[in-house]
């Protein structure tokens, strides 16, 4: 990841996060290092959001006044902006709760397939015999579905494995990834390890063998500039809180020839064509897969994000979470006794560092940090299967955005050493 | 500061060296719980003698991996819970459950606590007070499993 693209200017940045001016814990400043698990917002994403609200709040999608048009708009004009953000066209992308519901909604869409009637739908029918690939530093939100699916179908859940040094296994790709294989599934940037999966290469195989992809996008297209039509992965999903946005809003891609034959995963207004008490057709995509009156605020705000993020611009963004990744490795690297789960080189490698301290728990670890205002995650991160191939039952995450800087790495470090202290293993 | 208040010497110095640890033989069930959270996880195995509440906690025994609140308040369950009767067992637990999930506003009776009474610090942390249960939940299943068969 080499750029040249101009430096952030983190101070200015900052001052649009009203949250980041608060303390924490007796006047501590507050260092906040978690976005992976959920980014703060800037005051243009609130302002938006509120602005919608008080002017053009009405359902969307029904109705035929006023209010019902701007707020159609507004709703429309956001999943323009994002599909532009993803590089995809507006109709293939699907408004969800979160990334989970989204990566869900194709589980379920493809399990209802049997059942659907529809002869289009066939392509989507798994059963005894067929496999869904996945991988083992899978997110719990892109395994669980799965491996629900391939309990409910009778098909078979396999997965590539993770090296020591967390890439991702790929040396059976070919015998892994067959003509057996319906679905692979796997992530674009791992939460715990920030290894950059290769994605091309493994979609690559798919297509050769006719397998659909899946892009678990929720730590890629946050952070580094993401473009699904040159990745051509058939399905992605990312959330809208982890990359400046609000929290209830998460977006589904999925190529527009297979939205349109994708059976429904939820039923409801709104979702139809026409309805009969017999039976019912249905609208095309997306409206098929956004059944009951959607999340109109939070699509707008999502929008205003992106547009903050398009702004500021995401090769920079990239760089600079790349930089800090960087140097938290290398701070780390000076602290006897602390070792990294993931890559300890840069080599498609960003933020997430994840890291355990040898003698104390990264309970005991995350607890000694937020008392001095280090706000980190403990515990697996929804991906305990790779703790348990790493063997360690739990791990200490730092995750950066665009508003963390140096000091914040310093005070990381020094948490650390703080925390070793504490507990006497220093 | 405010990681001393919750972190007692107490604490730490079970952590270190936990009473009880490790386990053993005879024992009337074993459970196993995890703290989906964290992946913390124990197992704990109970010997009774006698039945109902009058029965005798013989022996609590227990491995397990966690963080130091989880493996210190196990090990101080085992300390007050071992030699007594499952309804004293049973009391002692709800005094210590009511002081977890006080937020910090109960007042501990070392009486009946005894080093537990360190944990009251804990409570100001929700997030924390799973781990301090964890074993205390398990030996009540345990017990629980035992009386059962």
């Amino acid at each position: 990841m080499t750029t040249t693209a101009a430096p952030l200017d983190v101070a200015a940045l900052r001052a649009d996060f009203p949250i980041l001016s608060r303390t924490v814990r007796d006047g501590k400043r507050l260092v906040y290092l978690d976005s992976g698990a959920t980014s703060q917002r800037p005051k243009q994403v609130l302002d938006a959001e509120r602005f919608f609200v008080e002017n053009s709040n009405a359902a969307v999608h029904r109705g035929a006044h006023q209010l019902s048009e701007e707020a159609t708009d507004a709703y429309e004009e956001a999943r323009e902006k994002i599909a532009r953000f993803v590089g995809t066209r507006a109709e293939e992308l699907v408004f969800t709760k979160n990334a989970t519901e989204g990566i869900n909604l194709v589980a379920y869409a493809m399990g209802n397939a049997a059942t659907s009637g529809d002869q289009a739908a066939q392509r989507f029918v798994l059963g005894p015999g067929d496999e869904l690939v996945v991988t083992e530093m899978e997110h719990h939100a892109n395994l669980l579905p799965w491996q629900q699916l391939a309990q409910r179908t009778g098909a078979t859940l396999r997965w590539f494995g993770v090296t020591d040094d967390g890439r991702l296994d790929l040396s059976n790709l070919d015998e892994l990834v067959t003509e057996r294989t319906r679905v692979v599934a796997f992530t674009h940037l791992s939460n715990v390890l920030g290894t950059i999966n290769p994605v091309a290469r493994i979609v690559a195989r798919a297509k050769q063998v006719g397998a659909l992809t899946v892009l678990d996008a929720c730590q890629s297209v946050p952070h580094m500039p993401v473009d699904l039509s040159a990745l051509d992965v058939d399905f992605a999903a990312f959330s809208g809180h982890k990359m400046l946005g609000p929290s209830g809003i998460g977006v589904l891609y999925g190529r527009t020839e297979l939205l349109s034959v994708m059976p429904p995963f939820l039923t409801g207004g709104s979702m139809i064509e026409t309805v009969f008490m017999e039976h019912s057709t249905f609208a095309p995509p997306p409206q098929r897969f956004e059944a009951g009156v959607p999340m109109s605020s939070q699509a707008v705000a999502l929008g205003a994000a992106v547009d903050y993020l398009s702004e500021v611009g995401m090769d920079r963004v990239a760089a600079h979470e790349h930089d800090l990744a960087a140097a938290t490795l290398a701070g780390l690297a000076e602290v006897p006794g602390v070792r990294i789960v993931g890559p300890t080189d840069l080599v498609d490698r960003t933020g997430p560092v994840a890291f355990v301290v040898d003698g104390v728990h990264p309970h005991d670890v995350g607890q000694v940090l937020d008392s001095l205002g280090v706000e980190i995650r403990v515990g697996h991160h929804c991906a305990w299967p790779l703790h348990r191939r790493l063997a360690v039952p739990a791990s200490v995450r730092a995750s950066f955005y665009l508003y963390n800087d140096l000091d914040d790495v310093t005070a990381l470090v020094d948490a650390v050493r703080e925390a070793q202290k504490f507990f006497g293993v220093a | 500061m405010q990681l001393q208040q919750m972190y007692q010497e107490i604490i730490l110095d079970h952590y270190k060296n936990p009473h009880h640890h490790g386990l053993r033989e005879p024992f009337g069930a074993e459970v196993h719980h995890v703290n989906p959270t964290c992946g913390d996880e124990i197992t704990v195995r109970v010997q009774l003698a006698g039945s109902g509440g009058e029965a005798k906690v013989l022996d609590v025994s227990y491995d397990g991996q966690g963080c130091s609140i989880s493996q210190a308040s196990t090990s101080v369950m085992t300390d007050l819970v071992i030699g007594r009767t499952v309804d004293d067992a049973f009391g002692t637990m709800e005094s210590f459950l009511e002081l977890m999930q006080g937020r910090g506003q109960v007042e501990p009776d070392e009486d009946v606590l005894e080093d537990g009474v360190a944990f009251a610090g804990v409570a100001k942390y929700p997030a924390r007070v799973k781990c301090a249960l964890l074993g205390w939940m398990a030996f009540k299943d345990a017990v629980a499993r035992v009386a059962g068969t």
